[in-house]
């Protein structure tokens, strides 16, 4: 999600094909050097219900999940 | 007559570093003349549709991410209601009310409220501004996407975005009768919503 823009693809793979992994790892790398948060929205297996999970490091989005989701990071309004 | 021609001769070559003076700074000025003009039409035009196509995705977004019943909230009311943290855990698996909630906003603070009484509680300033190299700080997220980053960044560390958020009592930017008006609207739309078994669940 990008101020004044919405959202943006930024990279698109499949991460069992060895290419395209690099290719999402750099993008996510970049995307959080340049102060992004990442989330990747998921359904909570206790009550089913969906919320979002905050992924700091690419080893953590969930084999799963089929987007993640960047957007600026919070700061006190 | 040839005096004269050669006192003509001798004014233009004295005269000529200054005329040359003239004109390249004549030329310099009509220049950057020029460059200003043409960045002024560099500066990209404003597309009054961009902001509606890019508000029309969010929404597109928002409605992929939330629960079925946060999204009917947005549509119809404006806001979404999410349950505190430590609500979430203790009512995992058990149909109990949240201790605490908050309303998300688009483009306002979040407030954090007690569903039981209706009581607020907070209102908590936090912005999502772009960081981006070149960034003028004066764009912001489309509506949709504000709520959905509240929404990603309170369901997934709540304590986190409370942490940066700027912390104030209910009232300095929200208009407190607003916003019991809201809860209202929002127990009036569960009780719809669920053949009026909710009561007065949201306040």
């Amino acid at each position: 999600m990008k101020p004044g823009h919405g959202e943006l693809l930024l990279a698109e793979g499949d991460r069992r094909v060895r290419e395209d992994d690099e290719r999402l790892i750099q993008e996510f790398r970049r995307q959080l050097d340049e102060g992004m948060w990442a989330a990747v929205p998921t359904v909570n297996s206790g009550s089913g219900r969906r919320e979002a999970q905050m992924i700091r490091d690419y080893g953590e989005i969930p084999p799963e999940a089929e987007r993640v989701i960047f957007f600026p990071r919070a700061s006190g309004g | 007559m040839l005096a004269l021609l050669a006192l003509s001769l001798i004014a233009v070559a004295l005269a000529a570093p200054m005329i040359t003076r003239e004109a390249r700074r004549w030329q310099k000025q009509r220049s950057d003349r020029r460059a200003a003009s043409a960045s002024a039409f560099d500066v990209p035009l404003y597309d009054p549709g961009r902001e509606r196509r890019a508000e029309q995705r969010a929404r597109e977004l928002l409605r992929s991410c939330v629960n079925d019943e946060e999204w009917g909230m947005y549509r119809d009311l404006g806001f979404i209601r999410v349950e505190g943290r430590h609500a979430r855990r203790a009512a995992d698996g058990r149909k109990t009310r949240a201790p605490y909630a908050y309303l998300v906003y688009p483009h306002k603070p979040i407030v954090a409220y007690v569903p039981e009484t209706g009581q607020l509680l907070s209102e908590y300033c936090v912005e999502f501004p772009d960081l981006g190299v070149g960034a003028s700080g004066r764009s912001r997220l489309p509506a949709s996407d504000d709520v959905l980053a509240k929404w990603m960044a309170l369901t997934s560390d709540e304590a986190r975005v409370i942490r940066q958020a700027n912390m104030h009592l209910v009232g300095r930017q929200l208009d407190p009768a607003r916003l019991r008006k809201d809860l209202w609207r929002l127990a009036e739309w569960e009780r719809r919503r669920t053949g009026g078994a909710v009561g007065r669940s949201s306040l």
